[in-house]
């Protein structure tokens, strides 16, 4: 196997990486923002907010995030009247699409505290958003954090498809290389080596950070 | 202190109670006893509106509960529970758990609320556990600590709800040992219990409920020894031997 076409080509897999680690960064935030808000708009007792979310998330999951892209990419143009740039649409498409598996994992980890925690506070009078904020959310973020590391993982990995409205992350400065060098293998592993430096990292910080919260939990 | 009248409580088809009459009056100790499924837990989860009543009305303190108008957050701060699981905060320790309403409720600062917490965990004899997480506890301390957040709120009357069902036999005194003192101490307290020998010796007054009606009510001797109800009767001959 010859990787010599690195010392011509490594800069586009540095910049490529950093649009996917920006993507990602961004796409992280802003779904978990959307996502938060989707979560407790499905938990509400309003029926309208209710049933929006409900239906959001479902047609999220239910549509590949390829269609959701082009979607966004093509859609939000003309819906605004704005030209965006091209990273941004990939951002709001990897946002909204992240949103639904959030609030998902958010919703489930509310659910999962025994509803005597609520009735604790609630009876010493505290009101339903501080029994929120101070008990249930506390302890709801420490369980459903392996599967908010997961959906990131997953959100680094499926930001390559923004490569096909062309922007520049890792994915497509992999093919530009693999299109100047005439070697349609080799960069692919080198590619693919970063993806897994990435995740394998995040996966490693979310493992620390989960110990970290469960230094209180010694038994059961 | 607290006045129910006519209340009803359905759920869906489940007619859980019938019609509650009764009125709790200040430093009484009042001890619901009843088969399960009778209503009682129902009816003291009613009383600070855990469970909202179908029908009927409650008034706390001349304020009626049950009026939406009212707010039910300030009433609750004058009514403390005790759950038959504790459900203490698993994510704190004993000393947060305690002063975490004090604090975000009545904005009490840190070093009044410490000092409220501290003098309550020497009343019950666990100072030691004050930095202590509540799942390195046995059952009985976390009952007791319960019991100490909710006095933390120092609320009129202390609502407890089968407050020993969950415990090993031998952890019970203890927990009973803390409602007995503070019952001398005059607090007013609401009990659902299968704890007759409790019953017997604190109450001031005894409920008998069953299919969602007080059936029998009096004070503790006349009921235990004297039953006049047939059901009274038949409960109490399965649960004393």
């Amino acid at each position: 196997m010859d990787f010599s076409f690195m010392y011509k080509y490594y800069g586009f897999f540095v910049d490529g990486t950093a649009i996917t680690l920006l993507l990602s960064l961004f796409g992280v935030i802003f779904g978990a923002i959307i996502g938060v808000i989707f979560a407790l708009m499905k938990l509400s007792k309003n029926r309208l907010l209710k049933s929006f979310s409900t239906a959001y998330i479902e047609v999220v999951r239910g549509t590949p995030l390829l269609v959701q892209m082009y979607i966004v990419y093509y859609g939000i143009p003309r819906l605004v009247g704005v030209d965006f740039e091209d990273l941004t649409l990939g951002i709001i498409a990897i946002s909204l699409n992240s949103a639904a598996y959030v609030a998902e994992i958010i919703r489930a980890g509310i659910l999962s505290i025994d509803k005597g925690q609520m009735e604790a506070a609630r009876s010493l009078g505290m009101s339903h958003r501080l029994a929120m904020t101070n008990i249930i959310i506390p302890q709801a973020f420490k369980n459903i954090l392996p599967a908010l590391g997961n959906e990131f993982i997953v959100l680094i990995k499926e930001s390559a498809i923004v490569s096909i409205i062309g922007i520049h992350d890792l994915m497509y400065n992999t093919d530009t290389v693999r299109g100047n060098t005439f070697r349609p293998f080799s960069p692919l592993l080198v590619a693919a080596a970063i993806y897994f430096a990435i995740t394998f990292t995040l996966s490693k910080l979310m493992g620390i950070l989960e110990r970290r919260l469960r230094a209180g939990d010694s038994s059961i | 202190m607290i006045q129910a009248s006519n209340l009803h409580k359905k759920f869906s088809s489940l007619h859980v109670l019938n019609g509650i009459n009764t009125r709790i009056g200040q430093g009484e100790v009042v001890v619901i006893i009843g088969p399960s499924g009778s209503g009682k837990s129902t009816f003291l989860r009613c009383l600070n509106l855990l469970e909202e009543p179908t029908d009927g009305e409650i008034i706390f303190e001349g304020t009626s509960i049950t009026d939406k108008k009212n707010d039910v957050n300030k009433l609750r701060e004058k009514m403390g529970m005790v759950f038959q699981q504790f459900n203490l905060f698993p994510h704190m320790t004993v000393m947060e758990n305690i002063t975490l309403a004090p604090r975000k409720v009545k904005k009490l600062n840190k070093e009044k609320a410490d000092a409220i917490a501290i003098s309550l965990l020497k009343r019950i004899g666990l100072e030691d556990k004050a930095h202590a997480y509540p799942n390195q506890l046995s059952g009985g301390q976390k009952q007791r600590i319960a019991i100490a957040r909710a006095l933390a709120m120092s609320p009129d009357v202390m609502l407890f709800d089968e407050p020993t069902s969950a415990l090993d036999p031998e952890m019970v005194g203890e927990v009973l040992d803390v409602m007995k003192k503070l019952a001398a101490e005059g607090m007013t307290m609401v009990v659902v219990t299968h704890e007759m020998g409790f019953a017997k010796e604190v109450g001031s007054r005894v409920l008998f409920m069953d299919e969602g009606r007080i059936v029998e009510e009096g004070n503790p001797e006349e009921v235990f020894n004297n039953p006049k109800h047939p059901r009274t009767k038949d409960f109490l001959g399965k649960v004393l031997y």
